[in-house]
């Protein structure tokens, strides 16, 4: 017998259409007289879009995952970057993008039959690969022109290990990048030919404000019992803020997204009928294999999120009750400042603050934050993905595992790949998941197999 | 005096015990060089770098996952063994996200009284880094003066640069023998040297290496005909590789490796203010490759190092798992090969199967002398 109502979510299809039109509208900007460019889910993407409304982004890890989910492409892609010379141990998302250019082959063959290179790169850098990504872009490529902004200025948190809290941006940090997107904006003009719209920056600066903050009341939905949204689910509708989370097509998705799931949850549907435990992952799930969480609900285990799901794009801060909640952002976009220098301080101070920037300065502000979902989200446990195909995600993983150990949540911790199948041994995982059912209590029910429908987007 | 290097360098913890014995002074154990040394001179504390063993061992496996690079590993490995138990404090100028594990392991799990994460930018193309790198040294000026006790005035951090720029300014000027047909000093001695002067007082190693530039004339090591190679990598010490290479028919003229030319090759320029002059020279500093773009800037050094010191060819080291190298790796091969040197690619782990190398490089060696013969 099931514990708990459930229904599929209404906005699915919605959120299907405006992840293929992403897709679409990248490949034939050229047929319109627009512009194509390419850059990272985490880059500045406010700032391209003071050059006009048919500025049309390809996100980098988004793609990438789209690529690793196609198992039979995406191991065309990997051999190919491989013969070209680069190691099989760079991060997975760089060698499928690499592999698809050189191959010459997009993704969604339905929008161009290959590779649309783009007009221009405008990326930032935390991860060490991030930048070097793109310089071998160019070189495959023939030198797009390229442009990345450094974000790397210091933690925006501070932790005992146990808790944290939020410190003010400095001065000199704040200026080091506002500089950057400065000079940024003057290569933009120079490279596509185009004047530059402050009005256009401002409101981007204010839908990504909206998205990223509204993704996090979304996400908070999830301390409810029973869950209203799936991390499996979840994945498929985080990703439009990686694509477009300065578009206002996604800031108005997010908005009717939180009504859908807070009617949810005030009629008490859950995303897993049997909820029993609840628990949290880490980084990239491996994107094959995404039957993994379908497995755990087989035990009436439900995965929540994760700081990953919840942080890479959400925006949060530290509320005066103690709770973790969505970040505040000014209440009308006139609220934002009128200079666009004073505007850029604002959306970058506002920026810094991302929960996945942190781990890359220490593990303790990591764990910290996990540890705050752990408590807050009532969770039973936490299973670790230790992947070896992001090294920027993965920074710390190790420590992570210690410190929620120490503070009493069962860990179980697994190694895979996102984007690489050859280094996923689903056998294994599922029974270390049976191991750690067990230590949770947890049988497996019987779970009739068409009652889910199996689809994602990535 | 040569031998001094070496003694150094396999006895670095008893010379930092003793510096500290004599000195009553602090010592400060650093991860990445692009820690400004200058400021700790200046502050009257010895900073040593930490490197590895080059020993197999599994005390950092619950702390580092096993797909980071062996060097973190190993660098981690000699805290949690005990062996740099007399540091006062640590500190990373932001580098690689490989050695920064090291340090926040190492700040997690083994107590210290001073712990510093410095955010050096890797943005150092942007024209803004200075600026904000020299306010960071700031902060991290604060920090130290309460650590030490003891305040930071522009006269001490001139001294730290003299300090540091006497030191590079002489290694300089040891490598600048190498150009010489008969190569009076090999590779394994020159790596000893610059990462000796890592671990070491760098006024004391300063005299030394002004004496060995006089033993350097004149001193001949038989190797005029051997094949002129230059090593290229992630950091690289590991001794039994090196004397592996040069006891064949080569020698080692130059390098581009963070224990090499990346750590020392460039000095501080006054411009007045010293702060700034110190942030101005790891900016321009040969970079490592987490901090080589938007241009690959450390393409041009390489292959002027390799025209001025008349390379044949170059052996790549490359750590396994070390992300930032690997992805450098064929643009740089590519140049290298466009400018006529023949490349030799060699994955690294911390400890190399020296055996099967040895049989990689003499097939190296001997189709370079296969060239000279058309
Ligand atoms: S390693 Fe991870 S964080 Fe770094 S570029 Fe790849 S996907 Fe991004
Ligand atoms: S590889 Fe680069 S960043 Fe890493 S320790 Fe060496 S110099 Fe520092």
């Amino acid at each position: 017998m099931d514990k708990y109502k459930t229904e599929p979510l209404k906005l699915w299809n919605k959120a299907k259409e405006l992840r293929l039109k992403f897709y679409e509208n990248y490949a034939k900007a050229h047929e319109k007289k627009g512009i194509r460019w390419a850059g990272g889910a985490w880059t500045l993407d406010a700032v391209p879009r003071g050059l006009g409304d048919d500025v049309w982004s390809l996100t980098s890890e988004p793609y990438s995952a789209s690529i690793a989910y196609d198992d039979d492409f995406s191991l065309r892609c990997l051999e190919a970057t491989e013969k070209a010379g680069y190691a099989r141990d760079i991060c997975s998302y760089i060698r499928n993008y690499w592999g698809s250019i050189i191959l010459n082959e997009y993704a969604f063959p339905e929008f161009s039959k290959t590779w649309p290179t783009p007009d221009f790169i405008f990326q930032d850098h935390i991860c060490c690969s991030h930048a070097k990504w793109y310089q071998v872009v160019r070189d495959l490529e023939g030198d797009v022109p390229m442009f990345c902004v450094d974000v790397a200025t210091g933690p925006a948190i501070e932790s005992d290990g146990d808790n944290f809290r939020y410190i003010e941006m400095k001065k000199h940090a704040v200026d080091y990048v506002v500089n950057q997107c400065l000079d940024a904006i003057e290569w933009l003009q120079k490279v596509t030919g185009r004047p530059y719209q402050d009005e256009l920056l401002r409101k981007a600066i204010y839908n990504h404000m909206r998205s990223t903050s509204t993704w996090a009341k979304i996400c908070e939905l999830q301390k409810n019992v029973p869950a209203p949204l799936d991390e499996k689910s979840m994945y498929s509708l985080y990703v439009l803020g990686t694509l477009g989370k300065a578009g206002q097509w996604c800031a108005d998705f997010y908005d009717d997204l939180y009504e859908e799931v807070n009617d949810r949850v005030a009629r008490g549907i859950a995303a897993v009928a049997n909820e029993r435990v609840r628990v949290m992952s880490d980084t990239q799930p491996p994107w094959a294999f995404l039957k993994l969480f379908r497995y755990l609900e087989e035990f009436g285990c439900v995965s929540i999120g994760s700081l990953y799901t919840f942080g890479l794009i959400g925006q949060w801060e530290m509320k005066k009750d103690g709770t973790w909640g969505a970040r505040t952002y000014p209440k009308t976009i006139d609220d934002l400042p009128k200079g666009r220098e004073e505007m850029l301080a604002e959306y970058i101070r506002f920026e810094i603050n991302k929960p996945e920037w942190q781990h890359f300065y220490h593990p303790k502000l990591k764990s910290a934050m996990m540890l705050k979902i752990a408590r807050d989200w009532k969770l039973g446990g936490a299973m670790l993905h230790f992947n070896r195909g992001c090294e920027g995600l993965s920074v710390g993983i190790a420590e992570n595992r210690l410190a929620l150990q120490q503070a009493g949540f069962p860990v179980m911790t697994f190694e895979g790949n996102m984007g690489d199948e050859r280094e996923n041994d689903k056998a294994r995982v599922k029974a270390r998941v049976d191991a750690f059912m067990e230590t949770l209590g947890l049988k497996r029910d019987f779970i009739k197999q068409d009652k889910k429908v199996e689809e994602v987007m990535v | 005096m040569i031998e001094m290097y070496k003694e150094w360098y396999d006895a670095r913890h008893e010379y930092a015990k003793e510096w500290k014995k004599k000195t009553g002074g602090k010592v400060l154990g650093y991860f990445c060089t692009y820690v400004p040394e200058e400021i700790l001179y200046a502050a009257g504390v010895l900073p040593v770098r930490i490197l590895g063993s080059h020993e197999t061992q599994n005390l950092t496996e619950p702390h580092i996952f096993a797909m980071f690079c062996p060097f973190c590993r190993d660098c981690l490995a000699q805290g949690l063994e005990g062996r740099y138990s007399y540091l006062d404090g640590i500190m990373i100028a932001q580098s690689c996200l490989h050695v920064r594990q090291a340090y926040t392991s190492w700040d997690l799990h083994i107590p210290t009284e001073f712990s510093y994460y410095l955010p050096m930018p890797h943005h150092v193309q942007s024209p803004h880094a200075t600026a904000f790198l020299r306010g960071e040294y700031e902060l991290f000026i604060k920090k130290v003066e309460r650590w030490t006790g003891r305040k930071i005035t522009d006269k001490d951090l001139q001294r730290g640069i003299d300090i540091m720029n006497r030191s590079r300014n002489l290694m300089k000027a040891v490598y600048e023998t190498r150009k010489k047909e008969d190569v009076p000093m090999t590779g394994l001695e020159a790596m000893q040297m610059v990462v000796s002067s890592q671990m070491t007082e760098k006024a004391e190693h300063a005299r030394i290496t002004e004496g060995v530039l006089n033993e350097l004339e004149g001193r001949s090591r038989g190797k005029e005909k051997a094949t002129r190679v230059m090593l290229l990598g992630s950091e690289n010490d590991d001794v039994k590789f090196i004397e592996m290479v040069e006891s064949l028919d080569a020698v080692i003229v130059h390098d581009d490796h963070c224990t090499g030319t990346r750590y020392f090759w460039d000095t501080v320029e006054a411009n007045g203010d010293p702060l700034t002059s110190i942030a101005q020279r790891y900016i321009d500093r040969l970079p490592c490759p987490t901090k080589d773009w938007p241009e690959r800037r450390r393409v041009e050094r390489i292959l002027q190092f390799v025209k001025e010191w008349n390379v044949a060819g170059a052996i790549i080291i490359q750590q396994k798992f070390c992300d930032p190298h690997e992805i450098d790796i064929p643009a740089i091969r590519t140049a290298l090969e466009d400018a006529g040197v023949k490349v030799l690619f060699l994955e690294f782990d911390v400890t190399v199967p020296v055996g099967q190398f040895k049989i990689r490089v003499e097939a190296f060696l001997e189709m370079l002398s296969g060239d000279d013969l058309f």
